[in-house]
Parts: structure tokens; sequence; C-alpha cells
């Protein structure tokens, strides 16, 4: 709609770095459900192919992250993590439950997400390497590293549900994956939902929104 | 844009290093963890049968498929270093004495399952009909999932839990569970049991075994071999 004001959310190398993890997270869930469940196991069977594109899905996962990185805008992703580190007094106020707690570009919430995100993405390579070297090289099997790896998976798989619920289904929510997948939400939404970043958009400069110098960088990117 | 406002905080690294270092020292809290947690998860376990292996059994395979029983054309091969060998169908093996037992299984990886009831013949019984020449020493297992086999010494083949397994908690072992007939020996590893098993050898040495020819133990005792936990 003509009258609608679009705000730059996430940068292209923000949402490159997303979709490369969500991607790779599929891939391993899938394969990895029908290595684990005996019922997938046995309709699915092919265990020496699923092995392999277990494995070869996790490397190139770790190599895809790792030339987002290289090659894409790594002053957003330093703003970025920056970002995720900082918990302000309404962040602390909105984990606790109490409104209103007006919020940044990214709520407590998102911020949570992403920091077990990234430390699950660590352990999960961590101890899938282990599982992985242990059966070539014995003094490298633990009989914890399964069970492990086994809890990571059942963690994440329900921070997954609740994120595809917010991103997908919740009609409050669920505009923001417009922000992921297009780059761009409506400053109405924007407003609702993350007042702070709103304001300090429209404080950086008197003119509307993309004027700004953070949001001229994240419009340039899109 | 740059300094930090008096009201933020870094927790963000903070949770992000609480969360690696939890992570790591798991590799020594997870067995006790697991413990604790194992009334709630076998029960759970339980509930959800075959459908969550929690606490429970993993299926693993090396090859595409799991190997299909069909009663009527199944044979099971007792051949080798014996006097009469013999090809006993499922309903013969089904008229042999059957033994039952509880007992736990270990496998390699870590896991394990408690209370299995396993319920097949032992192997004194099989080898009674065969009539072992003097020099067999040891019986060589073949699967019908090719190229997996192990092997048992005759002394360990007849210890007082080894059986071949027909029935796992009260019915028929499943296609998953290497239906109609697998190896059970709970003192060892999972690997030396061998499921859909299609023939016996009697042999006067031990053969390698597939996964002995990766690097694992032929005497695989729970605890006491290089699958340690």
């Amino acid at each position: 709609m003509a009258d609608r004001i679009r705000l730059p959310r996430f940068t292209r190398t923000e949402r490159a770095v997303h979709w490369v993890h969500a991607t790779a997270f599929l891939i391993l869930l899938a394969s990895g459900l029908c290595l684990y469940l005996p019922s997938l196991a046995e309709v699915v069977g092919r265990r020496p192919l699923l092995k392999d594109v277990h494995v070869y899905t996790a490397v190139a996962w770790v190599i895809a992250l790792a030339l987002v990185v290289a090659l894409g805008d790594r002053r957003s992703l330093r703003a970025t993590v920056r970002e995720i580190d900082l918990f302000d007094a309404d962040d602390r106020k909105w984990l606790r439950g109490r409104r209103p707690a007006p919020q940044g570009r990214l709520n407590a919430g998102q911020k949570v997400n992403a920091i077990v995100t990234a430390a699950f993405a660590v352990l999960f390579s961590v101890t899938g390497f282990l599982l992985w070297y242990g059966e070539r090289n014995t003094r490298f099997r633990f009989a914890q590293t399964i069970l492990i790896h086994d809890w990571l998976m059942y963690v994440s798989f329900f921070l997954f549900l609740g994120h595809l619920y917010l991103a997908v289904i919740h009609p409050k929510t669920r505009h923001a994956l417009n922000g992921m997948t297009r780059g761009w939400v409506d400053r109405e939404w924007a407003q609702q939902h993350h007042a702070k970043w709103v304001a300090s958009l429209e404080t950086t400069a008197s003119e509307p929104p993309l004027a700004s110098p953070a949001a001229r960088r994240a419009a340039h990117d899109l | 844009m740059d300094g930090t406002r008096p009201d933020e905080r870094p927790y963000g690294r903070r949770a992000f290093l609480a969360l690696l270092a939890g992570g790591v020292t798991s590799f020594l809290w997870a067995p006790a963890a697991s413990r604790t947690l194992s009334p709630l998860t076998s029960a759970f376990s339980q509930l959800v049968g075959d459908v969550l292996p929690v606490g429970g059994w993993r299926i693993y395979t090396i090859s595409g498929s799991m190997p299909v029983f069909d009663p009527a054309t199944w044979r099971l091969e007792i051949t080798g270093l014996v006097r009469r060998p013999v090809s006993l169908g499922y309903h013969d093996l089904l008229a042999l004495p059957r033994a039952h037992q509880v007992s736990t299984f270990h496998c390699v990886t870590g896991w394990t399952v408690n209370d299995v009831r396993w319920a097949g013949v032992r192997f004194e019984h099989l080898l009674r009909l065969v009539d072992p020449l003097p020099e067999a020493k040891a019986i060589r297992f073949v699967s019908a999932e090719h190229p997996y086999d192990d092997s048992l010494t005759i002394p360990q083949a007849l210890l007082p839990d080894v059986m071949l397994a027909l029935e796992l908690d009260g019915a028929p072992l499943s296609r998953p569970h290497g239906a109609p007939a697998r190896v059970v020996i709970p003192e060892m590893y999972g690997y030396k049991g061998v499921k859909w098993l299609e023939r016996m050898e009697l042999v006067a040495t031990q053969p390698t075994g597939y996964w002995e020819g990766l690097g694992y133990d032929q005497n695989a005792w729970v605890g006491r071999s290089n699958g340690r936990g």
C-alpha cells in the first residue's frame, strides 16, 4: 500500500546467516531423526546414505557460515552481535514479563534465542565431530557424546517450534517474517513491537526514517 | 551509537559462555543427570514405545535397508566344523527348548536399555544338533544384512545368559530388532549380537567381524574393552 512506510530491518548479510542456518538445521534435523527414531529408521532405511547426508550437511553449514562472514557486511554483523550482547533496563523488564517495556530492533526474547542458537551451534559441532571421529579413533569415543547431542536436539527442536509459531502463525508477530525474507517491515507494526528502534531511527534525522545513517546503510544493503 | 548506555549490561556474551561451559562440562555430569532422570525417561519411553528412543532402543544398520523376514522361506544354516550340518526353518527353531531372561543391553555408543525381556534358544541346544568337531573353537554369526558378521568363542556362546533370541518383551522380534533371530550376549556391547541371523559357521579361529575390522575390540566386554563407558 502506498501510504505505508517500510523500515529496513535486516541486512542481506544478516539474512544470509539466518537462512544458511535455517536450511542446514532443517536438513540436519530430518536426516538426524531418520538415524535416531526406530520407526523412521525402519521406514526410511538407507542408514549409510543418511549418515553421509547428515555429516556433509554439517560440513557445508560451517563452510557456508564462514563464507558469509568472509564475503558479507562484517560491520553490520559486528553491530548485530553487539546489539544481541547488550540488555538494557527495558530488556530485563521484558524478560521478567513486565509491560510496557519498549524494545529495540531485536526484543529481549529474540536476543536470547540468538544466544542459545549460537551456543548450541558450537556444542552441536563439537559433539557431532566427536561422534564422527570417535567411530574412527576409539580414544575419542565417550559414552556421553551421543546423549549430549540428543539433548541439544530436543531443546533445539522445541525452540524451533516456538520460533516457527511466532514467525509464521501468531497473527501479532508473523509480520516479522517479512523482515527476514525481504528485509523490511511496516513502520506501523514496528512502532508496536519495536518502539525504541523506530524512535532511534527517527531521532538520528528529523527526516523520514530512511534518512538515518543506520537505516541508509541497511537500505543500501537491501 | 558507540558508547554503552549506563543501563546496558553485556548479558549476551555471559549467557553464551555459560551455555558453552554447561555444554562442555556436561561430559562430566551427563551420566549422573541421565541416571537421575532415567525413571522419568523410561516411564516416558514405555508410553511412546518405538516412536521415541528416550531411554530406549536406537536402531543401527550398515546397509540400505533391513532384511525382510518370511517365515515360509527363512532358513538358519549351521555349518563349518560340524559332523551334521543343519538347515533350520523358523518352526524348527520354535520347537527347541525355550529360555527366558531379563538383562541389560549396552550399546558401545553409550546408550543402555535396562530390563530387556528376551526369550529364545540357548546355544547348547543348537550345537547339540550339529555335533561340533573337536577343532571347532568359535562360532561365526552371519547376518542377512550383508556384510555384517561377528563371532563368539564357544565358551562365550555357552555363558548362562547368552542366547539366540526370538522374542523381545513378550513379542516375536520385530524387523528393526533383527527378525526373526538375533544373538544376545548381555556382558558384551551390542555389536557382538548379530541381528537378522542367517548362518552360524563353526570355525577353528575367531575371524575379524564387521566392527572389529573398523577398530573395535573382538572381546567387547562391557566396561572392559575399547568401548569403555
